[in-house]
């Protein structure tokens, strides 16, 4: 009942939009983010998140500009071969079209979430979690690889610089951490939908999908600028 | 709260399906794209601007749309967007000292460092 008396509708006649309604937004005496806190706080976690792994990909920027012995090319490295043939980067790119279209399923399931389908948005948001799965597979492959062919170790390798591996198994693993954990979000989640705990304990508002969206669209995002800064560079 | 209540309350998320299969669509183009820069091999300015460019437009697109930013007030996108933007200044720090690390590497550490021996 007190949420009521700080928030405004969206539709009342009142409410600013633009520059004015942003400076009034934060200057009125009341909730400043128009959003329910579920979703505020998400979008608080995922700016401190962002930080994180800012951190890391410009340590690993300060680190590939400092050494003086060659980097090792990642199209090489990450090359699989085919039929005889090594293609560059072929695994990544699966990778990254796992990802997209898990991505895609999400979007999905939180638009039908809103419509309250709650059998399309638990069929999409655990398609979503078996993609995000799959791709956390492929990056252990990928790991095993690195690790028991290559030679690959944090503080050195056969390819060039010692500190590639450093580099390549704290930012994946990051990644690939926060990709298991949205995967066992989004189960949670999906199995709240679909036993109807937000029909019994939210009034069938089914804006945790969204909130659980915004968690797996980042992690998507992550892997859009590991993908250009790691692998493409 | 009554069905009609919720629909209106969460209504303003609510989006034709037509715009998310279409920005899906623009991203499996884009990070094909992205996978042409490397298997064409395309070297210097060329391939860092084309890396930079596919990975700011699919980053643009998965925040504005799929993350719905693009229909969030101002304050809230104010306070989501302008922060990460400190972060440049920071690329730019590291990569200042990053350049001078290398280069003193270089000097010192170098062929033709033997000036910089310790004389008996």
């Amino acid at each position: 009942m007190n949420e009521e008396a700080l928030t405004v509708a969206e539709d009342s006649p009142t409410v600013a939009t633009g520059l004015v309604g942003a400076v009034s937004d934060f200057a009125d005496d009341r909730q400043a983010f128009q959003v329910p806190w579920g979703k505020a706080m998400m979008w608080i976690f995922l700016l401190s998140d962002t930080f994180i792994f800012s951190c890391f990909l410009i340590g690993y920027m300060t680190v590939r500009m400092t050494t003086t012995v060659p980097w090792p090319i990642p199209s090489e490295v990450f090359a699989l071969s085919l039929g005889g043939e090594p293609i560059p980067l072929i695994l990544i790119a699966i990778m990254t079209f796992i990802l997209i279209t898990s991505s895609g399923t999400m979007a999905l399931a939180v638009n039908y979430g809103y419509r309250r389908d709650k059998k399309k948005t638990v069929l999409l948001m655990l398609a979503t979690a078996a993609l995000g799965a799959s791709f956390v597979g492929m990056q252990a492959f990928e790991w095993t690889k690195l690790i028991v062919e290559e030679g690959v170790r944090p503080w050195s390798n056969p390819m060039g610089a010692p500190q590639f591996g450093a580099t390549f198994f704290m930012i994946t693993g990051f990644h690939g951490m926060h990709v298991t954990a949205g995967v066992i979000y989004l189960i949670v989640t999906a199995t709240r939908v679909g036993t109807g705990y937000y029909d019994r304990n939210r009034g069938g508002n089914y804006e945790m999908v969204e909130i659980t969206g915004l968690y797996w669209h980042f992690v998507d995002l992550v892997w859009v600028f590991i993908f250009a800064f790691f692998y493409l560079w | 709260m009554t069905d009609a209540a919720t629909d209106q309350a969460a209504g303003h998320q609510q989006h034709p399906l037509g715009i998310y299969l279409g920005v899906w669509a623009l991203l499996f183009v884009l990070s094909a794209f992205s996978y042409l820069v490397d298997y064409l091999h395309l070297q210097g300015m060329l391939r860092w601007s084309l890396i930079l460019l596919f990975m700011f437009l699919k980053a643009g697109f998965i925040i504005s749309i799929f993350m719905h930013i693009a229909w969030e007030r101002l304050a809230l996108k104010c306070a989501i967007l302008i922060p990460p933007l400190c972060l440049l200044i920071f690329i730019g720090l590291m990569a200042i000292e990053a350049d001078y690390t290398f280069l003193a590497r270089l000097t010192i550490f170098g062929p033709s460092a033997e000036i910089f021996a310790p004389h008996h």
